[in-house]
């Protein structure tokens, strides 16, 4: 309540030296868009939950999104792939982009956006299946029935999320033997097999030990050359090491955002500042 | 003195709580006691298999099967009913229902089970009964079926609970990452929330199969009551339970028929430890399936 109340007056703060401000907040940035969120606010009921968000992400980059808790970052990256809609009484306002395609028109599939938009989630959640069905399960659901095929790409799959060499002999184990990293790597075969443009992190190494964590984020960085990323992460050092871009937030609204460089050496703003230094949060 | 205080309420609450196993051993050993004489006169293969149930004759019959197949029947029969009813309403409550629907269904489903059997019996007998008899143009209403249909119904919150219980246990994060590679919801169904609760699932079947089998008063009152090898649904049966209730006050204590009441009455005991083991062993399963431990 008490830290609340200081990012309320931090807030304010800011809202009043407001100088200039561009619409994406001062961000310099270049590369082919491939989510544009324009004019976005979100509600949990009567509960605004991110104000007035404007961003771009840009393909084949890393895009970390921070902020301390209940800014809305996770909130905003489940906007991406409409996962909110699994909560009631939530409500949008405002325009976001896949490619050409506006996500949230009632005319859009929400099937084809899931799945070029992939998500792995913050506590690795493998289904109680064999490992080969855990990852074989979004092809499945998508109608894939080629039984060659299936196989062809779970090993892809699996080689891509460096999990192959510790799982090949054991395929048909139940995936809930395998350690915490290795069901996170599972989740993020899982989400790759089925070819998604973006694949969205939502504090994937939050449950995870170091040498897990630092095994995910080399991964990240591999897979940034065929995916774009945008990863929501607690942990600020996470951010500088593996993000091309960082946007921060604040109570639903987006502070900051820039080159991960530019944001951790020579922020615009104080708040910015006042948080990578770990004055709050 | 403090700690002779705590000594005293330790022993107490120890009591309390061996005290159903107390139970459960002094009706066991009642079983057995009086049960067991009655294989002295006839082997145990001859009372299940046999095929004619007179006791009160002279010489007696004690063939039980009339009496099995009768609690089978409508026990397969009340399944047929409690599965779909059960299951798709724990279905419904846990996948579709909106928070207000299930804030009504849920405690209207649970005041469903806490109906007194007899009034069900009622019920049955009243309504029941002269309605089937009419449209199926049968010579007695009161049948194997009318027993099944209305013991499914008294089964089907059972089965509902137990199966809303499983339901739930199945992680939220299972359907998000189902819907975040493409499911939809039938699909995310389907493949994932009932394989996850289906060990649950088949508790909540077994439980709900042993509460038809066990129950007396609603197959006493709707059954027909003839101990008789049904050749049809729409037969009169009888069942163990029932045959123990209505015979039991004219037994003679002590005498043959008197046993091969108690004998009944073990079977029947034997047949729901067997499902209480086989629900035991697979929601055991489950959890460890689920990762939630013993």
């Amino acid at each position: 309540m008490e830290s609340t109340k200081q990012f309320s007056n931090l807030l304010k703060k800011f809202n009043n030296s407001k100088t200039e401000q561009t619409e994406n907040k001062g961000a310099k940035v270049t590369g082919k868009v491939i989510i544009r969120v324009k004019d976005v606010n979100f509600y949990y009921g009567n509960t605004l939950a991110l104000k007035n968000v404007n961003l771009d992400i840009y393909q084949n980059k890393v895009t970390a999104v921070i902020g301390p808790s209940g800014c809305g970052k996770s909130t905003l990256i489940r906007l991406f792939n409409r996962m909110n809609e699994l909560i009631p009484k939530t409500r949008l306002e405002g325009l976001i982009q896949l490619g050409q395609i506006n996500i949230y028109d009632p005319a859009s599939d929400v099937v084809d956006i899931r799945r070029r938009v992939g998500m792995v989630f913050q506590k690795p959640n493998p289904f109680p299946k064999s490992i080969f069905e855990n990852v074989a399960f979004g092809l499945k659901v998508n109608g894939i029935k080629d039984k060659k095929y299936l196989s062809e790409k779970v090993e892809k799959s699996l080689k891509d999320s460096a999990l192959w060499n510790e799982v090949k002999n054991r395929l048909n184990d139940n995936a809930l033997q395998l350690s915490g990293g290795q069901q996170q790597r599972l989740c993020i075969a899982r989400t790759l097999a089925v070819e998604p443009e973006v694949v969205l992190f939502d504090e994937p190494c939050s449950a995870l030990d170091p040498t897990s964590t630092a095994k995910i984020e080399e991964l990240i960085l591999e897979l940034k050359k065929s995916y774009t990323i945008v990863i929501v992460t607690h942990n600020m050092q996470q951010a500088a090491r593996i993000a091309d871009f960082t946007a921060f937030f604040m109570l639903g609204e987006l502070i900051e955002y820039d080159n991960t460089h530019k944001i951790y050496t020579n922020p615009a703003n104080k708040l910015t500042e006042d948080y990578i230094t770990g004055r709050f949060g | 003195m403090k700690y002779k205080k705590e000594l005293f309420y330790r022993l107490i609450f120890n009591i309390l709580a061996f005290a159903s196993l107390f139970f459960l051993i002094g009706i066991t050993i009642i079983l057995f006691k009086e049960g067991l004489p009655i294989f002295k006169q006839l082997p145990f293969f001859k009372f299940v298999t046999g095929e004619y149930w007179y006791p009160t004759y002279d010489p007696p019959d004690f063939g039980i099967l009339p009496l099995i197949l009768g609690s089978i029947w409508v026990t397969l029969g009340a399944l047929f009913i409690c599965v779909p009813l059960g299951v798709g309403s724990a279905l419904f409550l846990n996948e579709l229902a909106t928070n207000r629907q299930r804030s009504i269904l849920k405690p209207l489903i649970e005041i469903l089970a806490g109906i007194p059997s007899i009034v069900y019996g009622f019920f049955g007998m009243v309504i029941v009964a002269p309605f089937l008899q009419k449209i199926f143009n049968l010579p007695v209403g009161l049948t194997a079926f009318t027993g099944s249909l209305i013991l499914g119904i008294m089964a089907t919150p059972t089965v509902c609970s137990i199966a809303e219980d499983a339901l739930s246990f199945v992680p939220k994060t299972f359907r998000e990452a189902s819907y975040a590679v493409g499911a939809n919801r039938w699909q995310t169904l389907t493949k994932v929330v009932i394989p996850a609760g289906g060990s649950g699932i088949s508790t909540a079947i077994i439980l709900g199969m042993s509460r038809a089998i066990g129950e007396t008063m609603t197959v006493l009152m709707v059954c027909g009551g003839a101990a008789v090898i049904p050749s049809s649904i729409f037969q009169p049966v009888r069942t163990l339970t029932a045959t123990i209730a209505a015979e039991m006050g004219e037994a003679v204590m002590g005498d043959s028929h008197y046993h091969a009441l108690f004998a009944i009455g073990l079977v029947l005991f034997m047949i729901t430890l067997v499902f209480n083991i086989i629900a035991e062993i697979i929601s055991r399963r489950f959890r460890i399936k689920l990762g939630l431990g013993r």
